[in-house]
């Protein structure tokens, strides 16, 4: 097959690359692209956007249910719901082939060469790809790895049958009458809620003291309290050990002793951990960072020409930190100066209620050594929340004593997560109080409680 | 109560003049009888005028730097009792407030040498004025008298270590421009760069501070050059201005003249002073100067007439905490190497413990300034007006000297001397240095008289 040479080649369509490889294609730049399944990786194939739409079905349903209890406080009533979850996972992946087929349309439309099939490094400016139709040897100036991240396996549950990730516990054809889940993180988390409330009964196990070990304990104790309302049990401090003899159990060790959960599914979500195998990375000896290729504000590995961006470069695994990247290495190549200045990386879990963090956490701006005012809105006091029947959580800011400047805004409730793009917008515009303060938020919404809490924190809220 | 006038004592033969370098008192402040006031310094000596009266500090008649004639009133103190002095006090006063009322007000600030009569008489003035003022003269005068310092800019420096804090539209374009933004003050809220900083800054008004610990300090201390320093500045300018210097540099091998010291080093009680090598530069120069006097010499440009000293009085120029002093070996020629030894020593303490008297402090003929440990290749040194030659010593060390077949390592020192080239011809310089080598470098002929 015929060599094709040109200027960048990315590996891997997934948020980071394929935002890349557009953004070059705009640019002008010669592109190739290069993705063995389709294009749009994790985040839109099995990650984010079916996992959303998997989140939206099951909390549907379970308001459905909900109306059909007995005591419902908005006077409506329906018969018994019920739900066709083959039909569910069918609308998940129209979603997900419409916009797979979109990113690969915006591909084309930026002039971006896609070419199909595995890559694997031969030096450091080559590239062979195993296509259907044979080996296809593409020599690049520049190359930006963007092979994602893959779950992290368990020695003593690996994946298979009934032990799924969270691809699996995405193309399921039937709710689970029991599942377990391992690892009391966002994923997790996010998909066990999604079934206990398809009907499924969950069991979540975590091996650290309570789960989303990562945010802080005013941020979970609404989720804490909603997964109980839901039914769903939490162990915390205990260890999988593995399936039972028949497969039909998930054998947990707690500090009480070793414990057996029936499940039909083990759901296993430890973490993800950086692709870094497969693709000839021993070809060219790029320096690590842990288990991430390691590279610096430009997004450049330790060989010249070759960048990375997204999972493959590690924590903060984010598809929006990926884009971030993808677009800044395209401008690089393109010759336009730029470095990583971002100033935060929003967060969000989709649990039930929300979290959103951005910026620092009142711990980790204290780790600093700098005096800092927090101070919090609750959603109990914002008429819009209460007309939601989303009193529970609240909005949380976090500044400098001194001057003032906005370093870390969190919320937990029912739908904060779209409140991301306004914490974002405040702490990268380097707002101060004053500024979130002085700007007006229309009302009735549950962002006037963002400003409720930047008044609070000048010391005069007005609704509380 | 009464005041007592205190006038600058007559503090030495033919002295007119004193240096007021230091007050130990201010006003308002309770004095015993033989508390130290303030402290004066005439030609090189400082005196300390004691209070000959116990009272109150009413007013200091100088202040530091200002040159003081003998006799001048300097302090008035409150006592409790008498009014002795008190009439004349107050006329002197009086006179001098309708005398400096026609005068600019930056007499005030002048800091000319040349007119102590003035300011002696501008300061009371000034006290007169002040209970009769308006609040407003109160409140200005202090403004007044500040050195002009910078305003604080609005565009405000980092604290260090502090990233710039910039929208990402403002980020975009000054890494489109090139800009490193931790060199652009912000002005916004939290210190943010706006687009303004950013123009203002393209605009070459933003200065570069990158953080506290980097940007220019624009500050500017006003720092009086008083007592020691202005001697020295005055005796810099004086020899610099009058004297045309030659400078001559030579290098020395005192291979043997290092072997010979650390035997005698070795050889000494333990009592003794170790002998560094400028007591062997004493001995050769007494020798030069032996067989040519003219360079031990004062030059009266004014009279025209130079005077040629029989005596070798070697100034030894000093560093001490407060400046460079020049204590003197009297009569160099008279003492043995280890009476120069011990004396050079003695004086050194003296002069860097401050104890050293006026006599020890001048009458040098002929002056050595070495940097000692510190070294240098060469250096251009000042003449010691109205002396003629000084000598510099430079550091000694190891370099490869050819002595007609191999490189043989020796120990090298250079001599960078200067003299007053009007009575001191070059060809007479250089004979003089050379003579010193050939002496150091046999330094058993230093001893041998033929």
């Amino acid at each position: 097959m015929k060599e094709i040479s040109c200027k960048l080649l990315v590996i891997g369509a997934g948020p980071g690359g394929y935002v890349c490889a557009i953004r070059a294609g705009q640019l002008g730049i010669d592109t190739v692209i290069v993705e063995a399944a389709r294009p749009g990786g994790t985040c839109l194939n099995v990650g984010c956007i079916p996992s959303k739409a998997l989140i939206h079905a099951a909390e549907e349903f379970e308001k459905a249910m909900h109306w059909a209890g007995p005591k419902s406080p908005l006077g409506i009533s329906v018969s018994k719901p019920a739900i066709d979850f083959g039909r569910t996972i069918g609308w998940k992946d129209g979603i997900v082939g419409r916009l797979t087929a979109g990113v690969s349309g915006l591909l084309k439309k930026a002039g971006v060469k896609s070419v199909g099939g595995w890559a694997r490094f031969r030096d450091g400016k080559t590239v062979e790809v195993e296509t259907e139709t044979g080996t296809q040897v593409i020599r690049a100036e520049a190359i930006v790895i963007a092979t994602g991240s893959a779950s992290i396996e368990l020695p003593d549950l690996p994946f298979g049958d009934n032990v799924i990730s969270s691809t699996g516990a995405l193309a399921l054809t039937d709710v689970p009458k029991a599942l377990a889940v391992v690892g009391g993180g966002y994923i997790g988390l996010e998909l066990g809620t999604a079934y206990a409330k398809l009907g499924a009964k969950v069991t979540v196990v975590e091996a650290e003291d309570r789960v989303l070990p990562l945010y802080d304990a005013e941020l979970v104790r609404p989720v804490e309290k909603r997964l109980a309302a839901l039914g769903v049990a939490v162990m915390t401090a205990a260890r999988a050990k593995g399936l039972s003899k028949k497969g039909d159990a998930l054998l947990v060790e707690t500090g009480l002793g070793e414990k057996k959960i029936v499940a039909e599914k083990v759901l296993v979500t430890v973490g993800r951990k950086p692709l870094t195998g497969g693709w000839g990375l021993e070809e060219i000896d790029l320096d690590m960072a842990g288990g991430a290729i390691r590279i610096d504000d430009h997004c450049r590995a330790s060989m010249r020409g070759v960048y990375a961006i997204g999972d493959v470069t590690g924590e903060p695994m984010l598809a929006h930190r990926a884009m971030a990247q993808g677009e800044m290495v395209a401008e690089i190549v393109a010759g336009k100066n730029r470095a990583w200045d971002k100033r935060c990386i929003p967060a969000i879990c989709f649990t039930d209620p929300e979290i959103v963090s951005a910026g620092l956490s009142p711990d980790e701006a204290r780790a600093d050594g700098r005096e800092v005012r927090v101070a919090q809105f609750p959603f109990s006091a914002n008429g819009r929340a209460m007309s939601r029947l989303a009193e529970d959580g609240f909005v949380r800011i976090v500044a400098r004593a001194d001057n003032h400047l906005v370093l870390g805004i969190q919320a937990v409730g029912q739908g904060v997560s779209e409140l991301s793009a306004a914490f974002g917008l405040a702490i990268e515009m380097g707002a101060t109080l004053e500024d979130v303060a002085g700007t007006i938020h229309a009302h009735p919404t549950q962002g006037e409680a963002f400003q409720e809490a930047a008044l609070r924190a000048l010391g005069h809220a007005l609704h509380i | 109560m009464a005041e007592h006038t205190i006038k600058l004592p007559d503090v030495g033969e033919g002295v007119a003049e004193a240096e007021l370098v230091e007050w130990h008192v201010k006003v308002g402040d309770p004095v015993r009888e033989d508390d130290v006031l303030a402290a004066v310094m005439t030609d090189k000596a400082t005196v300390e005028i004691p209070s000959p009266v116990e009272g109150e500090i009413a007013w200091l008649g100088a202040e530091i730097g200002d040159t003081v004639s003998v006799g001048s009133p300097i302090v008035r103190i409150r006592t409790t009792g008498g009014d002795d002095e008190i009439e004349e006090a107050q006329a002197q006063s009086d006179q001098t407030e309708t005398e400096s009322a026609g005068k600019p007000q930056t007499a005030n600030n002048d800091l000319g040498r040349k007119q102590p009569a003035k300011k002696q008489k501008a300061k009371p003035a000034k006290d007169e004025r002040k209970p009769v003022g308006s609040e407003d003269a109160e409140d200005a005068e202090p403004e007044h008298r500040e050195p002009s310092t910078v305003r604080a800019a609005v565009r405000r420096p980092r604290a260090a270590g502090e990233k710039p804090l910039a929208s990402p539209a403002v980020r975009l374009r000054a890494r489109d421009a090139g800009i490193d933004l931790r060199r652009v003050p912000g002005s916004g809220p939290a210190g943010r760069i706006r687009h303004e900083d950013l123009d203002a800054y393209l605009r070459g008004e933003g200065e570069a501070r990158p953080v506290e610990a980097r940007r220019p300090d624009t500050s500017v201390e006003e720092i009086k050059v008083v007592g020691l320093r202005r001697r020295i500045a005055e005796k810099m300018a004086l020899a610099k201005s009058r004297i045309p210097h030659i400078t001559y540099v030579e290098e020395i091998d005192v291979t043997a003249l290092e072997e010979l010291r650390a035997a005698l080093n070795a050889a000494g009680k333990s009592d003794r002073p170790k002998l560094t090598i400028l007591p062997f530069l004493i001995q050769a120069m007494v020798v030069a100067i032996g067989e040519q006097p003219e360079l031990n010499a004062h030059f009266d440009d004014d009279a025209g007439v130079v005077h040629r000293f029989g005596g070798v009085h070697v100034g030894i120029a000093t560093q001490t905490d407060a400046g460079l002093v020049v204590p003197v070996v009297r009569h160099a020629e008279a003492r043995g190497l280890r009476d120069n030894a011990a004396e050079i020593v003695r004086l050194a303490q003296a002069a860097r413990a401050s104890t050293a008297s006026r006599e020890e402090l001048s009458g040098s003929t002929i002056t050595i300034t070495s940097l000692g440990a510190m070294g240098g290749v060469v250096t251009t040194p000042v003449i010691n007006h109205p002396e003629v030659a000084i000598i510099g010593v430079n550091k000694i060390m190891v370099r490869p000297v050819w002595d007609g077949s191999v490189f043989q390592p020796r120990r090298m020192m250079n001599l960078s001397s200067s003299f007053d080239h009007r009575v001191v011809d070059g060809w007479d310089a250089a004979r003089f240095i050379q003579r010193i080598k050939a002496l150091l470098e046999a330094p058993a002929m230093m001893f041998i008289g033929d």
